[in-house]
């Protein structure tokens, strides 16, 4: 058992202290989850579209649990260009197998979205069965087959940068390919350029539990609820980033930064994205508590379905 | 279950597919010719196409920062610094000497965490044997590895294999370190045109202070004598993979405002000779690259991206720049050849232990030792080593509370060149600004000076050509091949 209770309080509350806990992760159910998280690890195939791996290099700095702990203890990653020993062709085909071998059992998380032009060729991601595989058509033969889609980071979610005004490629979220494809399956959007390693991993562990106690079917329908609209993790991404903000009492004094460095205010006037973003960053803070984009510069609301393009210009001066 | 597609030729050749390769960042498949036990032909090709330089145009240049560093979520600092540097030239902005020293802090703290990460999370599973579950397995069946290489030296692989493990977390602080300038990792929002958006403060400097030292005992203790120590077990991999023996290295950490001094010199090396940089020499060629060829042979600055993905006999997404007509490789090696700095106690202890050179500076590795896959190994460990000093100098050189940050003006028309050095190797951007907007941005990366296709002569890029003659001695499991690609980090 290599999640403390402790570990996951930290998980579930974000690192700064006397931040209060959300509702969803009251101690108490913290301590329930940990205490009954032994049993089998799940099957988990990661594949990257286009993006640029930094959702898995986010990942790796998860501190509570540690990211050795998740692999090794938490889940069984049987795929993950970025991490797994092997490599080609056998390598992707073992990923087919699992997915067969564990048909409506295992987890497919998707980072980097789905470009679907020129027949899927502006992302091939291996070769399997003697032919090139791309991106598109990874996410027909995986994901029916998938128990639920984790849609990591905002390209995965909504499309993010290579879906951006000027994008050639036809490059789409998982959601939008599911609604053009049918694929039923359930996904669930863990946005962030990158996300949080406690996103991903909160997400997950939520999950699993779930499922341990109510069952498959049951289960992913209790993770269903906690989603908003836009697919999003209520416990994650259920606050407005401004309205909880250290600098709000500054901006209602109508006290604002002039510059990028001057952090005397609020960085409204300087291009803060704070107001139209929904996400917890303000209170759990960023690489082990030490910094967050607002306390540096300004918010860019990398977990909105309209970034980049409705949040930009990023700076306003 | 063969290892890798086979097509097996009349001649006596075969040829293999190995796709994806994997721990690398981004997509990439090589097709190799193997005939007599040796590489004897080899095709890189780049699977992924996101066309950056389309969605940057038209946007406010200073945005370009924050959508650059999503090419690479290894090294999105790297692109951070090129885009302000070219901001800064093309805004005529001139940072203050605090601004520069903090980028150089932020900077340095993702080198460290990047090599760090490629040898140990990317590079050493080609070398040692991880634990037997997944993602450590399955893997190549005979795959050479240290264990099997010397039984005697199990420990050194139980060792390693710790020190794996170890360098998560080590590498997890160097992120720490990033965000404290830079807001977040990965990812930074401190990067910004005309310097950094956060003022260093006492208190953060002793806590970036603390968390260097353990970074430092680190690479001192564990990474440089696992390199050399793995390196002593591998000596073979010390004569292959020289490829043209040809590199370029922009410059990288200034140490001067006036930006004409650097912690790696820039330059060019090739035909066994040094040469100055001159940056109207490169050129990018797409015969061989799902581009238009109407955008083939063009220097950066008039550089256009117009993908022709179902183009004819092209094999990749990556353009082949080349300085001068040469296919230069780019990366610590480069760096490391081209400032030829002292190496550090513990090499040169290991290299006259195992090796019987006497080896006070990089250069007297040789070519030979040098430009292979282990030297690229060492050379990548030597310059975190080298580093070490001047980021200790950076820390006493900053001044707490006085400002890093002045605010650009967008004018209405404007070019700049941002060169640096990511990690991994050289990288440049160009920006045009018109009507305060992006006009053109092109960015070369150090994919694309590793790993390009052949150019328009058919003359291979440096990682193809690197791969000629690397030993494939069972077909089933050709470890060597990886290995020699993985130790470019491309
Ligand atoms: S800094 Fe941003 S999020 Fe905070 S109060 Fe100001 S506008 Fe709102
Ligand atoms: S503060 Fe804003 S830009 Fe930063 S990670 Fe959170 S949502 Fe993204």
């Amino acid at each position: 058992m290599s999640l403390s209770r402790r570990d996951f309080v930290k998980l579930c509350t974000g690192t700064v202290a006397g931040m209060g806990i959300s509702q969803m992760f009251h101690p108490s159910v913290c301590e329930a989850i940990s205490g009954s998280l032994n049993g089998s690890r799940p099957p988990v195939l990661w594949v990257q579209g286009s993006g640029c791996t930094g959702c898995s290099v986010s990942l790796l700095n998860s501190v509570n649990p540690h990211i050795k702990d998740l692999l090794l203890d938490v889940i069984s990653l049987e795929y993950h260009p970025t991490v797994m020993a092997w490599e080609g062709e056998p390598a992707m085909e073992h990923m087919y197998k699992i997915a067969e071998e564990y048909k409506g059992g295992f987890f497919l998380a998707v980072e980097g979205s789905i470009p679907v032009a020129a027949d899927g060729k502006y992302c091939i991601i291996g070769e399997a069965h003697h032919k090139e595989i791309s991106m598109v058509q990874a996410m027909k033969d995986l994901a029916p087959k998938a128990a639920a889609v984790l849609a990591l980071g905002t390209c995965a979610a909504y499309g993010g940068i290579p879906a951006a005004e000027g994008s050639e490629t036809g490059a789409m979220s998982v959601r939008d390919f599911f609604a053009q494809e049918g694929i039923a399956t359930p996904v669930v959007n863990i946005p962030g350029c990158p996300p949080h390693p406690d996103w991903i991993v909160g997400t997950v562990v939520v999950a699993l539990e779930a499922i341990k106690t109510h069952g498959l079917a049951a289960g992913l329908g209790e993770v269903v609820k906690l989603l908003d609209s836009e697919g999003r993790p209520t416990p994650f991404f259920g606050e407005n980033i401004h309205d909880n903000c250290p600098y709000l009492p500054a901006f209602d004094d109508d006290k604002m930064c002039k510059t990028l460095s001057d952090k005397d205010g609020c960085r409204m006037e300087v291009g803060c994205k704070g107001p139209s973003t929904m996400a917890d960053c303000y209170k759990r803070k960023w690489n082990n508590g030490i910094n967050w984009c607002i306390d540096n510069a300004v918010c860019i609301g990398c977990v909105e379905p309209d970034f980049p393009d409705g949040k930009s210009p990023f700076y306003e001066m | 279950m063969s290892s890798c597609k086979r097509v097996a030729g009349a001649t006596g050749k075969t040829t293999l597919h190995i796709d994806p390769v994997t721990r690398i960042e981004g997509h990439l498949k090589a097709e190799v010719v193997v005939e007599g036990g040796k590489v004897v032909d080899a095709k890189l090709s780049g699977g992924m196409f996101r066309g950056f330089e389309t969605i940057l145009r038209g946007r406010d240049p200073r945005d370009s920062s924050q959508i650059v560093q999503r090419i690479c979520g290894v090294c999105p600092t790297a692109h951070a610094t090129a885009s302000v540097m070219a901001q800064d030239a093309a805004m005529d902005t001139k940072v203050t000497t605090n601004g520069r020293i903090t980028r150089n802090l932020i900077f340095g703290a993702n080198y460290l965490q990047s090599h760090i990460l490629h040898f140990y999370h990317l590079a050493a599973q080609d070398f040692v044997q991880g634990p037997d579950s997944a993602p450590f397995v399955p893997r190549y069946k005979n795959s050479d590895l240290l264990t099997d290489r010397n039984k005697g030296l199990a420990a050194v692989n139980a060792a390693a294999v710790d020190q794996y493990v170890e360098a998560l977390t080590v590498r997890q602080v160097c992120h720490e370190m990033v965000a404290m300038f830079g807001g977040k990792m990965p990812h930074v929002q401190g990067i910004v045109a005309g310097g950094s958006s956060e003022i260093p403060t006492k208190e953060r400097l002793i806590e970036y202070a603390a968390r260097f030292d353990l970074v430092k005992k680190f690479v001192i203790e564990k990474y440089l004598p696992v390199v050399y120590l793995v390196g002593s077990q591998y000596k073979d991999l010390f004569a292959v993979g020289q490829g043209h023996r040809a590199c370029i290295a922009y410059g990288v950490f200034p140490l001067n405002d006036a930006m004409t001094e650097f912690m790696l010199k820039p330059g060019v090396y090739y035909n066994g000779q040094d040469h100055a940089l001159d940056p109207a020499q490169i050129h990018e060629d797409v015969k061989y690259s799902w581009f238009d060829d109407s955008t083939t042979g063009l220097h950066y600055s008039k550089g256009q991206t117009k993908p022709n993905p179902h183009k004819e006999g092209a094999y990749s997404f990556v353009k082949a720049p080349r300085y001068n007509g040469v296919a230069c490789e780019v990366g610590p090696l480069a760096r490391m050849w081209i400032e030829n700095p002292p190496l550090s106690p513990i090499g040169q202890k290991a290299l006259k232990e195992h090796f019987g050179l006497d080896a006070k500076r990089f250069r007297d590795l040789g070519e030979d030792a040098a430009f292979s896959l282990m030297g690229r190994h060492v050379a990548r460990a030597e310059e975190t080593w080298y580093m070490l000093d001047f980021i200790e100098s950076w820390l006493k050189e900053v001044k707490p509370g006085e400002e890093t940050y002045v605010k650009p003006e967008i004018p209405d028309t404007g070019v700049g060149t941002g060169f640096t050095e990511a990690p991994r190797g050289s990288l440049l951007h160009f920006l045009s600004i018109k009507d305060k907007k992006i006009d053109n941005y092109q960015i070369v990366s150090a994919t694309l000076w590793n790993c390009n296709p052949r150019d328009d002569k058919g003359q291979r890029g440096p990682v193809e050509e690197a791969l000629i003659g690397i030993p494939v001695p069972d077909i089933e499991n050709p470890v060597n091949v990886a290995r020699l690609i993985r130790a470019f980090d491309p």
